[in-house]
C-alpha cells in the first residue's frame, strides 16, 4: 500500500480528540484500583479494630499523607511517562523529595531511641507481611494502569512501567493504612516505602514486555 | 524550521479538533520528514524505510491522545519516530549504525522519495474482508467514508467505528508481521 493512500484512510478516520484524556483515564484507574484494594482490605486483611479511634489520632493521617503524596507524584510521573517527548524529571524529583523528607523524620525519631528499643520500632508487629501486603493490594491497580499507559504512547517501557507500579503501590499503601496499626516513622519509612518500590519494580518488569507498541 | 514547527503544530491542533483536511496535510508533511529521517539511519535496508514511515504514521494517528497541547509538535512526533526506529532495530536485531539524531535534525533532513510499503500491504490482507474493503474504498477509490460505508451496508456511525477498528488492527498486525 502506498503512503499517500494510507494517509487518505487516516484522514477519513479524523475525529475530535478530548484534550485531557490521559490524566482522566489514570485517575479512573486509580479509583478502580483503590476500590479493589479496599475490598481486599475489608474481606481479606480486615480493617484495624480501633479504626475510628485511630482516625482521630495524628499518625494515622501522617501515614496517609505520606503515601498519598507519593501517589500524587506517581500519578504525575506516570502521566508524563505515557507521553512521547516530555520529561518526567520534575515529577520524579518530587517523589524523591517526599521520600527523603519522610526518611529524615524517621531518622529524627529513630536516632534518639534507646538502642534496645530500636529493633522493636523497626520491626513493629508486622514487618514480615507489610511490604508483601502492599504489593498484593497494588497488583490489580498496576495491571489497570499498565493497560491505560499502553493505550497512550510510552517510549520508555520499563520506566513507564515503574511509574505505573509505584503509583499503584502508593495508592494501595494508602488503603492499607486502614488495616495496619503500626505507628512509627521508621516502620513506615522502611516497609511502606519498600512496598511502593517493589510495586514499581513489578510494574517495570511487566512494562518491559507489555508496554511495547 | 520554527516556521515548520508552528505550521505542523497548527495542523495538529486543528486535526485534534476533528479537521480531516488539517489531519491529512499534517500526515503528508510528516511523512516526508519521517522518510528523510529513517532513510538516513537505515542505508542498508531502504525497503524498510517506507514500512517504518507507515507504521509511524499509524502510531501518530492512533495515539493522538498522548499529545500534550502545550508541547512542541516536533518533540512529540520525533519521540514516536525514534521509538519506532529503535523498536524496529530491536525486532530485526540490527545494531544501530548511525546516531539517533535529535528533533532539530528531524525537521531539517533532506527529502527522499518512493512511498510503497510491503508490510502494510501484507497486514491489510490479514484483515477481515469487510474491513479490507472499507480501507480500499476510502483510500484507493477515493470514496468518502459515508459512501464506502453505504457500499458495505453500514450506517455512517458504524462505518466510522469499523474504520477505526480496522486501522488499529492494521497497526498491530503490521508490528507483529516482522517479529
Amino acid at each position: 500500500m502506498r503512503t499517500h493512500e494510507l494517509i487518505e484512510a487516516l484522514a477519513a478516520d479524523a475525529r475530535p480528540v478530548p484534550p485531557a484524556a490521559p490524566p482522566r483515564w489514570l485517575a479512573l484507574a486509580a479509583a478502580a484500583g483503590a476500590a479493589i484494594a479496599l475490598v481486599l482490605v475489608l474481606a481479606w486483611l480486615k480493617p484495624r479494630p480501633d479504626l475510628s479511634e485511630a482516625a482521630r489520632g495524628g499518625f494515622f493521617w501522617v501515614k496517609a499523607a505520606y503515601t498519598a503524596a507519593l501517589g500524587l507524584a506517581g500519578f504525575w510521573a506516570t502521566e508524563r511517562l505515557a507521553r512521547p517527548g516530555v520529561s518526567a524529571r520534575t515529577a520524579a524529583l518530587v517523589a524523591i523529595v517526599v521520600v527523603a523528607a519522610f526518611e529524615i523524620l524517621a531518622m529524627l525519631q529513630f536516632a534518639p531511641m534507646d538502642p534496645s528499643a530500636r529493633l522493636g520500632a523497626l520491626r513493629g508487629a508486622s514487618w514480615q507481611v507489610c511490604t508483601r501486603n502492599i504489593v498484593v493490594l497494588a497488583v490489580p491497580m498496576t495491571l489497570i494502569c499498565l493497560w491505560v499507559v499502553r493505550q497512550l504512547a510510552p517510549t520508555r517501557p520499563m520506566l513507564a512501567g515503574f511509574g505505573a507500579g509505584a503509583f499503584s503501590g502508593a495508592v494501595a499503601a494508602t488503603v492499607y493504612g486502614l488495616h495496619c496499626t503500626e505507628a512509627t516513622f521508621v516502620f513506615v519509612g522502611v516497609w511502606y516505602t519498600l512496598g511502593v518500590a517493589a510495586s514499581g519494580l513489578i510494574g517495570a518488569l511487566i512494562g518491559r514486555f507489555a508496554l511495547r507498541w | 524550521m520554527d516556521d515548520l514547527e508552528a505550521r505542523l503544530k497548527r495542523l495538529m491542533l486543528d486535526g485534534l479538533d476533528g479537521d480531516a483536511n488539517a489531519h491529512r496535510q499534517l500526515l503528508s508533511l510528516l511523512s516526508q520528514r519521517l522518510r528523510a529521517y529513517f532513510a538516513r539511519r537505515m542505508s542498508s535496508a531502504s525497503a524498510d524505510v517506507e514500512d517504518l514511515v507507515q507504521e509511524t504514521l499509524l502510531a501518530v494517528h492512533l495515539r493522538q491522545s498522548s499529545y500534550d497541547r502545550a508541547q512542541p509538535f516536533s518533540a512529540w512526533a520525533f519521540a514516536i519516530a525514534r521509538y519506532k526506529l529503535i523498536d524496529h532495530l530491536r525486532r530485526r536485531k540490527i545494531r544501530e549504525t548511525a546516531p539517533l539524531g535529535d528533533a532539530e535534525e528531524f525537521l531539517a533532513a533532506e527529502l527522499v522519495s518512493s512511498d510503497d510499503g510491503l508490510d502494510l500491504t501484507r497486514a491489510l490482507r490479514t484483515l477481515p474482508p469487510r474491513q479490507q474493503a472499507l480501507i480500499e474504498d476510502v483510500k484507493v477509490q477515493g470514496l468518502s467514508l459515508d459512501e464506502a460505508g453505504a457500499k458495505a451496508g453500514l450506517t455512517a456511525g458504524a462505518a466510522k467505528v469499523a474504520l477505526h477498528r480496522a486501522l488499529k488492527l492494521l497497526a498491530e498486525r503490521m508490528r507483529r508481521a516482522d517479529a
